[in-house]
């Protein structure tokens, strides 16, 4: 067990080892003076990068740099996300904080021999961000960091989420220790409250009510969970969090325990997160071997413990209720409410349930304030959030900002905009509990509120922009899909409701339905908002009632004109050859699987052979013999 | 009382004031108002799944279901507005759209919750159009069939079988729209470890779930001129078959039941009650051997099906503490089918023996292994309850302007303790007055065993019989029974004879009996009404004592022999096997 | 109507042992069932009926309640799994960009729809949940291999690797 005094020493020490990591600046590189290590080595270990091998990355290094026994000279560290997962995998050198993007493990032994043997910048390397000229060279130049502003993330992309010691560097359990030392359970919770942090998992209640509420049940055992249950499709921010800094969650677990009176956690992952579950496995291993957790941690008399528990595959499993059947080994079939989990929750004990991300807020909190905390974000919505950036957008990966950040700011100055000079259509928050936001709001400050009042929400913050080629309908009816996949089938509102809300959508980008299937299609989605067991359900609507909002134009072309006009939609499809551009080469019709193009007895000026036709009631609309033109004479719409 | 904290609550403008803890639902009833239900079940089935009872609650953004929404002090409810109508409705509507719509010739046509509460609302069964999800043929096994299209997914069955019954057979298996209730692996109840009790069935709001019916095979036995049709019901049948053509609950409809069975055909009516009787002789007397001479002991019960299937799949160590006698049913049919035969000179295999039963697993009990005598089956046909009242309006029988009839001789004769068999602990009694009476040679002054009476899960006391205090036990629900197989497995069962019965309540509670509606079920103590019934037969019969039926110890001198002696084993006993579960 | 596998159980005597020392562990831990099932899959890839009856018995329950969970979760199968497990992304960022063409190539080419096994045994299809490899989106997975931004005609070739 290490005392505070243990901890205290450990920070000392490691002083050296990370001082030169600026959190990726540039500035103040001259005037850094190098401790026993000359440069630092980090690589990006968040899933996207180690789906693009940068672990072979980080081996390649190892090998040279023992090759070269540059041993004590080089710290190599694999890191969590950096962020800019589009660019990845990423590699940064300090002190310099040059930033490589795209790094193949060819580029390995360049990078050593130039930029940590030589000193100089391996140019060809640097990241270029969309709609900037010159390469950057440090990360934090970048357009898509300057904007941000890391609290929950801090850490990530930071240290070296599976050494405890790099954590305790950056004041880790630091925040511990000022609450077993200095404050009741009571002052904690104050201090939560008065942050006005609100859960950053989706609906944006507010964090120290939830804690004083627990605080204040009756029962001898309580439990703190943490949902890392993290569903919907295109959010990883949470992922991100335990990927990067483990710890951060760890910690302020502990803490919520200390101001609720629990002795038991319950970290609930998906089970597709294996790096994170892996990580979160090492950093409650070494937590533990430091008494951090466990039984009379830092010697203090408070004990604390926590168990991981993996999801498997369900996405109403991040629903509260849900989330905490499914602990106690059941199907995750939500329970109605009230009893409030902070009444009767987990095991039927009273039991707090916070998201990654909300955690991840706590321990800065807790050492600098809520004051320090109520400086960023709007009145409402405190502090910052992060963000999944997906889509149609340039700089996909995950950004930070402060709340109340105009959503315009994030799509184009951070996110670097739309590729292929597209035009932006409509962004997507809260997943498929959220809604989509058009072209014309897109100045809309991105706060709970802000949110709720045009019909989306921030949901845990998944982001996903939408262009011209996308169609609202098909996108609306994606997420239903989704919803309807992912409902319990325990009530009938959403299990049913959804389900022939689903049949009418496909009606309309189907060609089949009419005017009366929108307005009954509307009414069936208030229907289910009013009726719905669960925030699944009665969230599940939104996305077809937020695009019949802003996109019923889009709607009525389907049903009145029998036109995707975004040319989607394939039952509403036709493609056409023109026959002046077509030269009669017959590789469409040897790609069409259904035998549906044939020849024509027209040849047109300029070409030798006749053009081909396609016979649209033959056609199945997979597009193949678009995509093997190489005339530009097919055409969809 | 006083401590009991009261809640102040308006609903529909009402002032209203119930103890906290209670449900909108439960406060609602309080003055009059009726909030439909499907899924709910007091204590049993809380899920809040069906979403037909939602009501406003003013600051609420959404509307709750009240049937687990907690009232608090200044809550304003609102239970009939527009938006609750709708609502109520639509949720009706959708569970049409995915519901097997043959309400006409449905089993359930009439009683079926679904259609009552479509019909209040004024649903429209069409209204939504698209995928129905469940399509797969129903499933038929020898007691009880499942019709998983008609299926609304209110859980009640899942809820009697988990928490009731605790066999867990059934359950909701996959999610969302798929999601249905089955066995594991979707397979046939047959290859699941089901004890047959029909409790679904009862709880059941719609015509999902049913018992095989056999009323086919009877109406062909009976069109046959060849066999000789021979009845006997059961003593619960009478107390609730009044029900099918609305009597009240607990309404003994005894005399009309015999004249309905004589006008639908029937041969001869004799009596399961006798062959209660004729159970209690050879039951008393293996417990008085048991007691005396030595053997396994406690001694459990064997006349209930379920509660024999259950101890062979789940308890199958314990069988040697079963008694070795054949359920009433097989002993009325088995000694139909030789003593009755011989005596008048009928060949067995042209009688054909019906038997009435509140009871599903009595179709299963006939079909097993050594319950047949002389190479025919004991019983051949098992109608429930509810098969009878079907039968007797399908022969356009006014039931209720049906004079008393009269039973047929000499198995139609029976005693008050036969009728009691009918309630839990009524076997018990009749045991009780039976082997006291032998033991001790002496006449009892008081029959009434009252402390074995009653619907509590699991009732105790301690009798002198002779010079022996015997304890016993008595449970009914398996929930309970398993209460006692543990504390036997585990040696802690101080007993030396127990009663069990699979359903609660005994047999006047079986899955064969009449369907009451979930209101009914929850705010009438309608066990009781009808174990009543039985009682207040039994207290008026001259012979309550099962010694006492002259018929019975005429089949002893005049057939059998000795009580317990070779031949009543070979007739009278049966043996049990250990089933695996999976 | 049955939904078993139809593939004939194939545990050997050390699977078996090894689940059941795994079920003593968990027998008595609170909510065991999910961590039991999860072990139970990675010992034997598929949770098939004759396993789900151990876990059934070793930890109390009825085999109905260990299916009604099995065929809760999209993770745990009773069918089981090709010797290559492809998993193509169905997340948004994924479908946005095309990857609903990637999957139906991959049904095309392997001639089995997403949640089969090809008769080999060789390989099996899912289609999945967001990966969050969304800066590489599409993306397609087969056992730990992962590739990214790819189309429809890119399919064959990923597929011939491993023939």
């Amino acid at each position: 067990m290490k005392t505070i005094q243990d901890i205290n020493a450990i920070r000392e020490k490691m002083q050296s080892v990370i001082a030169m990591r600026n959190h990726g600046t540039s500035k103040d590189v001259k005037s850094f003076e190098p401790t026993h290590l000359k440069r630092e080595v980090l690589i990006c270990g968040g899933t996207g990068c180690h789906s693009n091998k940068s672990d072979k990355i980080r081996d390649e290094f190892n090998k040279i740099i023992k090759e070269k026994k540059m041993e004590n000279d080089i710290l190599i560290v694999m890191t969590g996300c950096f962020g800019l997962c589009a660019a990845g995998p990423v590699v940064i050198v300090y002190p310099e904080g040059a930033f490589y993007s795209k790094v193949k493990v060819e580029d390995v032994a360049e990078i050593v021999e130039k930029h940590l043997i030589g000193g100089e910048i391996v140019d060809r390397l640097l990241h270029t961000s969309p709609g900037e000229v010159e390469k950057v060279v440090a990360l934090s130049d970048t357009n898509f960091y300057k904007q941000q502003k890391r609290v929950a993330l801090r850490n990530c992309g930071v240290i070296d989420p599976e050494n405890i010691d790099e954590y305790i560097a950056f004041d880790g359990y630091q925040a511990l220790a000022k609450v077993l030392t200095s404050m009741s359970s009571q002052e904690v919770i104050d201090e939560v409250l008065k942050s006005g942090l609100r859960g950053r998992g989706g609906a944006g209640f507010p964090t120290g009510r939830k804690w004083q509420f627990t605080h204040d049940a009756v029962g001898d055992v309580k439990y703190v969970c943490c949902n890392a249950d993290e569903g919907d499709p295109g959010a990883f921010m949470d992922r991100s969090v335990l990927e990067g800094d483990p710890h951060a969650v760890i910690e302020a677990m502990t803490i919520a325990g200390y101001a609720i009176g629990a002795h038991q956690g319950y970290i609930y992952v998906r089970a597709e997160y294996p790096i994170a579950v892996h990580r979160l496995q090492v950093a409650i291993g070494q937590a533990k071997e430091y008494g951090l957790l466990g039984k009379n941690i830092f010697g203090l008399g408070f004990d604390f413990d926590l168990e991981i528990r993996l999801g498997a595959g369900a996405f109403v499993c991040g629903e509260e209720t849900a989330l905490m059947t499914s602990i106690e080994g059941h199907r995750g079939e939500p329970r109605p409410r009230p009893p409030f989990p902070a009444i009767k929750g987990l095991f039927a004990k009273p039991t707090l349930l916070n998201n990654v991300e909300t955690y991840a807020n706590v321990c800065q909190i807790i050492l600098n304030g809520a004051d320090w905390f109520c400086q960023t974000g709007t009145e409402k919505s405190r502090g910052t959030k992060v963000f999944a950036l997906g889509g149609k957008i340039n700089n996909t990966g995950l950004v930070e900002v402060p709340m109340g950040t105009p959503l315009r700011k994030v799509i184009e100055d951070i996110g670097g905009g739309i590729p292929n000079g597209k035009k932006f259509k409509a962004a997507q928050t809260g997943g498929p509990s959220g809604g989509c936001i058009p072209a014309s709001l897109i100045d809309t400050p991105v706060d709970y509120d802000s949110l709720i009042a045009i019909g989306s929400m921030m949901g845990s913050g998944g982001l996903i922009v939408m262009d011209e080629d996308n169609c609202m309908v098909d996108i609306a009816k994606f997420f239903l899909e989704f919803t309807v996949d992912e409902s319990c089938g325990k009530c009938t509102a959403c299990r049913l409701g959804t389900r022939r809300l689903l049949e009418m959508l496909t009606k309309v980008t189907d060609g089949t339905a009419t005017l009366e299937t929108l307005d009954e299609m509307e009414k069936l989605c208030y229907y289910i908002k009013d009726n719905s067991l669960c925030g699944l359900g009665q969230t599940a609507p939104n996305p077809v009632l937020s695009t019949l909002r802003y996109f019923r134009d889009e709607y009525e072309a389907h049903v009145v004109e029998k036109r995707c006009p975004a040319g989607v939609c394939k039952k509403l499809l036709n493609f056409t050859i023109d026959k002046e551009k077509c030269i009669g080469c017959g590789m469409c019709a040897r790609n069409c699987p259904a035998n549906a193009i044939s020849k024509t007895d027209y040849v047109a000026p300029n070409h030798k052979l006749p053009s081909m036709v396609i016979d649209s009631a033959k056609c199945v609309k997979c597009g193949a013999c678009m995509a093997n033109c190489k005339f530009n004479a097919i055409s969809k719409g | 009382m006083s401590d009991i904290k009261m809640v102040n609550l308006k609903i529909d403008g009402i002032d209203v004031s119930v103890p906290a803890g209670t449900t909108i639902l439960e406060a609602a009833k309080t003055i009059g108002i009726k909030i439909p239900t499907l899924c709910y079940m007091k204590e049993i089935n809380e899920i809040g799944a069906c979403r037909v009872c939602v009501v406003e609650v003013k600051g609420a953004r959404t509307l709750v279901a009240s049937c687990v929404f907690p009232v608090s002090e200044g809550m304003e409810v609102t239970t009939n507005s527009e938006r609750v109508y709708n609502a109520r409705k639509t949720t009706l509507e959708l569970m049409l759209s995915d519901h097997k719509k043959d309400c006409l010739s449905c089993e359930r046509n009439l009683k079926c919750e679904l259609q009552a509460l479509s019909n209040e609302y004024g649903c429209n069964a069409y209204r939504f159009r698209g995928a129905t999800s469940k399509n797969e043929p129903a499933d038929v096994t020898d007691y009880l069939v499942r019709d998983n299209a008609k299926c609304i997914l209110c859980r009640r069955c899942v809820a009697v079988c988990n928490k009731v019954q605790t066999v867990a057979v059934i359950g909701a298996n996959e999610r969302g729209f798929k999601t249905n209730v089955s066995p594991a692996f979707e397979e046939s109840l047959a290859a699941s470890p089901c004890v047959a009790c029909g409790q679904c069935i009862n709880v059941c709001p719609t015509g999902a779930l049913h018992e095989k019916s056999e009323i086919d095979n009877v109406k062909k036995a009976i069109a046959d001129p060849e066999k000789i049709v021979v009845v006997a019901s059961a003593p619960a049948v009478r107390a609730a078959l009044g029900e099918e053509f609305g009597y009240p609950i607990g309404t003994n409809v005894e005399g009309k039941m015999f004249t309905a069975l004589r006008r639908l055909g029937f041969d001869k009516i004799f009596d399961v009650n006798f062959g209660a009787d004729m159970t209690i002789i050879e039951e008393s007397h293996e417990l008085v051997e048991r007691l005396t001479k030595g053997g396994v002991l406690p001694m459990i019960t064997s006349c209930s099906p379920g509660w024999v299937r259950y101890m062979e799949f789940y308890y199958p160590d314990l069988i040697p503490h079963f008694s070795t006698c054949k359920s009433p049913q097989q002993m009325t049919g088995a000694l139909i089918k030789t003593y009755w035969a011989e005596k008048n000179g009928i060949d067995p295999k042209n009688i054909y023996v019906v038997s009435v039963m509140p009871c599903t697993a009595k179709k299963a009990e006939k079909l097993r292994d050594n319950e047949q005598e002389n190479g025919y089956p004991d019983v051949d046909a098992v109608l429930t309850t509810r098969e009878l009242a079907k039968f007797i309006k399908e022969k356009g029988l006014m039931f209720n302007e049906l004079p008393d009839g009269t039973i047929d001789n000499p198995l139609g004769e029976f005693t008050g303790a036969g009728v009691i068999f009918g309630a839990s602990g009524g076997v018990m009694e009749a045991a009780l007055r039976t082997a006291v009476e032998k033991v001790t040679g002496k006449t009892l002054d008081k029959l009434d065993f009252t402390e074995v009476r009653g619907m509590e899960g699991i009732k105790e006391a301690t009798y002198k019989v002779g010079d022996l205090n015997v304890k016993v036990a008595v449970a009914n629900g398996l929930k309970n029974a398993k209460i006692i197989c543990d504390l036997i497995r585990e040696g802690k069962a101080d007993y030396q004879f127990i009663e069990i019965m699979c359903c609660p309540g005994g047999c006047i509670n079986g899955g064969g009996q009449p369907i009451l509606d979930a209101y009914t079920r929850r705010n009438v103590d309608y066990k009781s009404l009808r174990a009543n019934a039985l009682y207040s037969e039994d207290a008026k019969l001259k012979l309550r004592k099962s010694h006492d039926n002259k018929a019975v110890m005429e089949v002893y001198e005049t057939y059998l022999g000795e009580v317990g002696g070779h031949k009543a084993h070979e007739i009278l006993h049966t043996k049990y096997v250990a089933r695996k579960k999976y | 109507m049955a939904k078993t596998s139809g593939v004939p159980f194939q545990g050997t005597k050390e699977q078996e042992k090894q689940l059941r020392e795994k079920l003593a562990e968990l027998k008595d831990v609170q909510g065991g069932l999910m961590p039991a099932l999860q072990e139970a899959q990675a010992i034997y890839g598929y949770l098939p009926k004759e396993v789900q009856i151990i876990i059934a018995e070793v930890m109390g329950v009825s085999l109905e309640e260990v299916y009604g969970v099995v065929s809760f979760y999209a993770q745990f199968t009773i069918v089981p799994k090709g010797k290559y497990k492809i998993g193509v992304c169905l997340g948004t960022a994924c479908y946005v960009k095309g990857s609903g063409e990637v999957l139906a190539e991959v049904e095309k080419v392997l001639g089995i729809k997403a949640g089969q096994i090809t008769s080999d045994a060789k390989f099996s299809i899912d289609a999945t949940r967001c990966i969050g490899c969304c800066g590489l989106a599409p993306v397609m997975t087969v056992n730990d291999d992962v590739y990214g931004r790819i189309t429809a005609k890119d399919v064959a070739g990923i597929l011939a690797k491993y023939n």
